[in-house]
């Protein structure tokens, strides 16, 4: 699914996987671009203490909201800190939150969409009420409410977006597994005398993997984006550690004199955001012959 | 279609009272007392036990609820823990705010997604379409910040077209509602160019170019009215969305509506004013959907007969 669409409901998203390709040459291009774009970025997040000019926190107080300087390709900020450091070090924060985030929605989103979707009945109604629930609000609000219940920190912008994105993977490997465990080779190896957890973990589980690879690529995209978005209004990274949304949050007052100290942030979190974007649909193309056109 | 719509709005009720569930359930699970949330740290034990009583704490679980649920529906939503106002006032100072930008938003993504989409699908695979398809990219490839603050930063400062504080005046939306609608706008465009074309490939299109329809008459008659569907469940999902409050927009424009409220309710925690928001969001956001699907009806007659 595509990252934009975070925020828009299941039902609009569905309409829009099924309608929406962009004409494939530009789509082959974009992948790659993507592919180049993160891998560049993760590497310049996981070498930040040694690609970074300066240590994050470190301020100047002589060397305040400077354009460019020597020493400070991308300027310094309102405490004279080097924009670049900051940068790169909040790669790591936007990176590790998504990482775990995308990691405990497909921990819950696997177990509990093959216990729905394969046993179906009591199960299946219980787990899917509880996501339809969930679905009724808006993501980002409930994201909100959350934070705004366990207080303002990284760890509990963790744990709301995980809470707010595990219904859509739980939906997403449900709706897999129904249309699974009705083929053949399920069949057979039931006939065989396969139990349930070996039919689940050796025959459901790995047919799923293409479908979710691409969900997690995509919600990656869609959890950096939430996460600068609520670190942007105070409730995520705390200063002064750096974030991508925790920059923006503390830039907002030099808009009018000083707007590249929020363009740059900002401008990280749209490309990283895009690039996962079209990354998760290249894959799409890739993992799916039939959508190659 | 009566039926329809009775049983639609019935369905709707065990929705309401759901959403009414989980923020009761939040609301008690945030940290602290509140009684001594009111009342402040030095109350006095007794004084403390007399309003929990009084507020109905000390009663079971299950009551407390239908307690919450009475109260909802009198308009009841508590009492603020920063100021002491009632939060139901609160919502009327704020809430009209946020449906102003919230209308202005969905007009301009209608106004320019609906058109871009069109044009697009009428001039496929030629250099409109690419470029639409372009800028409609673009369009929802920026998160809102970035938006708002070029915005800001070319027309409010840069051409002095608009003042950068916000004092109540229509004109000063303009800037917040573009921000907040390009990218509903840009989600509208590709899909009503991508159900418009599916139309386009549908027999009746063949048929009325047979017999003699002109291109546009097509397009805009035969075509545009059977990919309403689509369309329209983004326009009202995104309307739905809206009507929540736009935290990111709100907070950059300074606008007084329960978007930018909510933010400042959660950094001095004031419980009950960010349970009302949320149920508010959520309350709007389940309406607008149920609207949508009694327009899919009016719009659509096979939607009736199917359920």
């Amino acid at each position: 699914m595509p990252w934009w669409t975070h925020g828009f409901g299941p039902r609009v998203k569905g309409a829009i996987a099924a309608l929406d390709r962009l004409p494939a040459p530009l789509r082959r291009g974009a992948t790659l671009a993507a592919a180049g774009v993160l891998l560049a970025m993760l590497l310049a997040a996981v070498l930040a203490p040694w690609l970074a000019p300066h240590p994050y926190q470190a301020q100047n107080l002589d060397a305040r909201l400077l354009a460019t300087a020597p020493g400070h390709p991308l300027g310094t900020d309102h405490l004279g800190r080097d924009v670049l450091s900051r940068l790169l070090y909040g790669a790591r924060a936007s990176f590790s939150v998504a990482a775990v985030v995308i990691g405990i929605e497909l921990l819950f989103g696997l177990a509990l969409g093959l216990l729905a979707g394969y046993f179906g009945r009591a199960v299946d109604a219980v787990i899917m009420r509880v996501a339809d629930a969930m679905f009724a609000f808006p993501d980002i609000l409930l994201a909100i409410l959350i934070t705004g219940i366990l207080g303002p920190s990284l760890i509990n912008v963790v744990i709301a977006l995980a809470l707010v994105g595990w219904p859509g993977m739980v939906r997403l490997v449900r709706g897999q597994v129904l249309v699974l465990k009705e083929r053949e080779f399920v069949e057979a190896a039931r006939a065989l005398g396969g139990s349930h957890g070996r039919i689940l973990l050796r025959h459901v589980l790995p047919n799923l993997a293409g479908p979710v690879l691409v969900a997690a690529t995509v919600g990656t995209g869609s959890v950096i984006l939430a996460e600068a978005t609520l670190s942007f209004l105070g409730l995520g990274m705390q200063p002064p550690e750096p974030s991508w949304g925790s920059m923006i949050h503390e830039a907002r007052h030099y808009l009018r004199h000083h707007p590249t100290l929020i363009l740059w942030p900002s401008l990280m979190v749209a490309v990283a955001v895009t690039a996962f974007n079209f990354l998760g649909d290249g894959l799409r193309d890739w993992l799916d012959p039939r959508m190659r056109r | 279609m009566g039926r329809f719509l009775i049983r639609r709005l019935l369905l709707a009720i065990p929705t309401l009272v759901l959403l009414a569930a989980v923020t009761f359930t939040v609301g008690r699970l945030a940290p602290g007392d509140p009684a001594t949330h009111i009342l402040g740290e030095r109350a006095t034990p007794e004084s403390i036990a007399r309003l929990r009583a009084e507020m109905g704490l000390d009663r079971p679980m299950g009551e407390q609820f239908l307690r919450y649920l009475a109260g909802l529906c009198r308009g009841d939503l508590g009492v603020s823990y920063y100021d002491g106002r009632p939060v139901l006032a609160i919502l009327r100072e704020t809430y009209p705010e946020t449906l102003r930008l919230a209308g202005l938003a969905v007009l301009v993504s209608v106004l320019v997604g609906v058109p871009l989409g069109l044009l697009a699908a009428a001039y496929q695979d030629r250099w409109v379409d690419r470029a639409a398809m372009a800028v409609a990219v673009v369009g929802m490839s920026l998160p809102s910040f970035l938006l708002a603050t070029l915005l800001l930063r070319w027309f409010a400062q840069g051409l002095g077209w608009v003042p950068v504080a916000y004092s109540g005046r229509p004109e000063e939306l303009i800037l917040p509602a573009l921000a907040l609608g390009l990218r509903p706008a840009a989600l509208i465009a590709r899909l009503t160019r991508a159900s418009v074309l599916e139309a386009l490939r549908q027999e009746y299109t063949r048929t009325a170019l047979a017999k003699g329809a002109s291109r546009a008459r097509a397009l805009l008659r035969h075509a545009f009215p059977n990919a309403l569907v689509p369309v329209l469940t983004v326009i009202g999902v995104s309307t739905g969305y809206l009507l929540g409050g736009s935290f990111v927009i709100e907070k950059i424009f300074v606008i007084p509506g329960i978007g930018g409220l909510s933010v400042d309710c959660i950094i001095r925690r004031d419980y009950p004013v960010i349970q009302a928001v949320t149920l508010l969001g959520a309350t709007a956001f389940v309406l607008v959907n149920l609207g949508v699907d009694l327009l899919y009806a009016v719009v659509d007659p096979r939607v009736r007969t199917a359920s």
